[in-house]
């Protein structure tokens, strides 16, 4: 029973067992990938993963630590890629100011982080369930707003030929560079989020989605520590918005749509959304699963498999990968530990 | 004349003015006076140049209402499942669409409009009483993973849809009784030898919009007048004391659910004769359920109806007056309404 406590209590404090020596291994085994890895795997796989996982951890810290599940973070992300777009150079003879990338991008993402705020300021006036169904109305709203629209969005093509830059002789889209760019960005943003859930604020955001009405009367301003949360969120999502657009050189109203927006709730489910490494897991499954069950069940019924894979997750683990293997693992501990009667 | 000063000194006295019921009734009585004027006077040639003409005006506002009443049908359902289980039915709008597909099939194979409406409502509530039994009875007591779940069956419905039906637009074949259009006594233009040229519009949407009415009222009364309707408005209210004084709550809400989901398969029929039926609909009208249930207030009837009115008025306005700008005037609509009443309009603070 105490190696259970134990756990829960290390979990708890955002600490599985054996952490650090866990991230030396893991962080070891993410630099050494493109090692053995071909150009395919390097960014299809290993890149897109890491954008995934980034928009998803954006919806963990809202979700697991403000208790606000969001389904508008693939819209905020989307609002960085279009600044980019739209500033920065494209071929679509629209607009295109050009912009340095040093002035771009940071930008590009204090865009998606007031927009996020926004959208926060918005939703966190009610709460709970319904943050879902305002999220989501966003989300779509901003769908077909961007598809109607031509003077900003570029209605239905939006933009193409979005060239990732050119910094020191480097192209970082090149696979390696833009690999290491991936994963150089998702590890700040998770670093940043392990450091922030043991900050006061982190912790005041969890006493928050624990008991609101309590923190209120103990005089914390809740609705401003929900909006910097989003505020927090939006810089992630960001970051993840500029590098989608560089990953895939366009963006256009199907990167935000709908679809798109519940994919990233699914990653952040299948993964689990208790911990911060959960985004990433759930990334790299859904991608893998996007990439090669096209193979297996073909490209027409793959939404049927994704859709069951999530069922499955949301009614056997509620916690997803990590709560499966939360659950596995301290029964095969304690085993270990009980005699034989 | 002492006799009548009195009240008004009375009045007078009363520290504040007019109450807000009073200025809201006042302003209502002033936009319907308004509303009147716009519909049957002779326009203006100024007017004409601010709203493009009156033709147009009347057309959209018209457009608008049988929109909303249509709306309406799928929201009332999705906001009574809400308003009662607290779960937010993601698959609302695949409901509408598998509904009208339904529709579409009965009436190719039959020949008649009217079964293809009720086989639209009948198998949507038996699809709605099986998802209660099989998903909702499971994961009890879990809003949020009760919703999750709801977003996974709505991408397994609309993509095992687009396989059996595939990407095409269909068109539910309305009966001939109900085709052409009417001529309403509303002159939109006189021309210059003298005849009046009367507005016409069709004569099925109108129906439409009769029938949004009928079912609005019918609905109303069940809740209002009805045994099961009490429970209902109970259950909104308090599930657990429902459950406490001994009504069996699953039943209950199996019977809601399947009412909602039968309203919403309805509503995808007599949808898809208007419109058309397509995938990508399920998300339009679940966007619709959505805003017209935060701007109209969770769980409440009247709430849906107004929610409805002002959405699909507002959609058919911009669409006429500010194209690409419509979906913003339905998104500022709903941002406002959750700025100063973030309960909805007709909602209960909880």
């Amino acid at each position: 029973m105490s190696a259970d406590a134990d756990i829960v209590g290390a979990v708890a404090a955002g600490q599985a067992p054996g952490t650090a020596a866990a991230h030396v291994a893991l962080a070891v085994l993410l630099v050494l990938y493109p090692l053995v890895a071909s150009d395919f795997f390097l960014t299809q796989i290993g890149g897109y993963s890491l954008i995934q996982g980034l928009i998803a951890l954006s919806l963990m810290l809202l979700a697991g630590y403000g208790g606000m599940v969001s389904l508008a973070q693939i819209t905020i992300a989307g609002v960085a890629g279009y600044v980019v777009a739209i500033f920065g150079v494209n071929n679509s003879g629209v607009h295109g100011f050009g912009w340095p990338w040093w002035v771009l991008v940071p930008f590009a993402i204090l865009c998606a982080a007031l927009a996020s705020s926004l959208v926060g300021w918005i939703s966190v006036r009610t709460s709970g369930i319904y943050t879902i169904m305002i999220t989501l109305a966003i989300a779509t709203a901003s769908f077909y707003f961007a598809q109607q629209n031509y003077s900003f969005f570029n209605g239905f093509p939006g933009y193409n030929g979005i060239p990732a830059p050119q910094v020191l002789g480097v192209n970082w889209r090149g696979p390696m560079p833009f690999y290491y760019l991936c994963l150089g960005t998702a590890s700040l943003a998770y670093a940043a989020v392990l450091y922030g859930q043991r900050s006061t604020f982190g912790l005041t955001l969890q006493a928050i989605r624990d008991n609101p009405r309590r923190m209120h009367a103990l005089g914390f301003d809740v609705t401003a520590h929900k909006v910097f949360a989003w505020f927090l969120a939006g810089v992630i999502a960001g970051a993840a918005g500029v590098l989608l657009v560089w990953f895939q050189g366009r963006i256009s109203p199907g990167t935000i749509s709908v679809g798109t927006a519940i994919n990233v709730l699914i990653i952040a489910v299948i993964g689990g959304i208790r911990h911060p490494i959960g985004p990433f897991l759930g990334a790299v499954l859904v991608v893998l699963l996007q990439t090669f069950a096209i193979d297996i069940v073909g490209a027409a019924r793959f939404n049927t498999l994704i859709g069951f894979v999530f069922l499955v997750i949301v009614f056997v683990s509620p916690d997803g990968i990590l709560g499966l293997w939360q659950r596995f693992r301290p029964r095969a501990a304690r085993e270990a530990w009980t005699p034989e009667p | 004349m002492t006799d009548t000063t009195r009240p008004m000194q009375e009045t007078s006295l009363r520290p504040q003015g007019p109450t807000g019921r009073q200025v809201f009734g006042l302003l209502g009585l002033v936009v319907a006076a308004v509303l009147l004027w716009l519909i049957f006077a002779q326009w203006p040639d100024w007017l004409d140049a601010i709203l493009i003409s009156k033709k147009a005006f009347l057309s959209a506002i018209l457009n608008g209402l049988t929109l909303a009443g249509l709306y309406f049908l799928v929201a009332s359902g999705f906001t009574l499942i809400f308003g009662l289980m607290r779960n937010v039915n993601l698959a609302h709008g695949s409901l509408y669409l598998l509904g009208a597909y339904i529709g579409y099939v009965v009436t190719d194979w039959t020949g008649y409009w009217l079964l293809g409406v009720a086989a639209g409502f009948i198998v949507l509530a038996v699809v709605g009483i099986a998802i209660q039994r099989l998903v909702f009875r499971r994961l009890e007591g879990d809003d949020l993973r009760q919703t999750l779940v709801t977003i996974g069956l709505s991408i397994i419905a609309a993509d095992l849809m687009l396989a059996v039906w595939g990407g095409g637009t269909y068109q539910i074949a309305t009966p001939e009784w109900l085709d052409g259009a009417v001529k309403l006594p509303v002159v939109t233009a006189v021309k210059s030898n003298g005849t009046a040229v009367y507005l016409t519009y069709p004569l099925y949407r109108l129906v439409v919009l009769g029938a949004a009415i009928a079912i609005g009222i019918g609905m109303w009364l069940m809740l209002a007048r009805t045994r099961i309707g009490m429970m209902v408005r109970a259950g909104v209210d308090d599930r657990e004391m429902l459950a406490a004084s001994g009504v069996n709550v699953h039943a209950v809400f199996a019977l809601v659910f399947a009412f909602g989901a039968g309203l919403a398969g309805l509503a995808g029929v007599i949808g898809g004769s208007a419109l058309s039926v397509a995938p990508g609909e399920d998300v339009r009208y679940l966007l619709a359920s959505l805003v017209v249930v935060i701007v109209g207030g969770m769980g409440s009837i009247p709430g849906a109806a107004l929610g409805a009115l002002l959405i699909g008025l507002a959609e058919q306005i911009g669409l006429v007056y500010f194209p690409t700008y419509g979906v913003v005037l339905t998104f500022v609509i709903m941002v406002a309404v959750l700025a100063f009443r973030p309960q909805g309009l007709m909602g209960k603070a909880r």
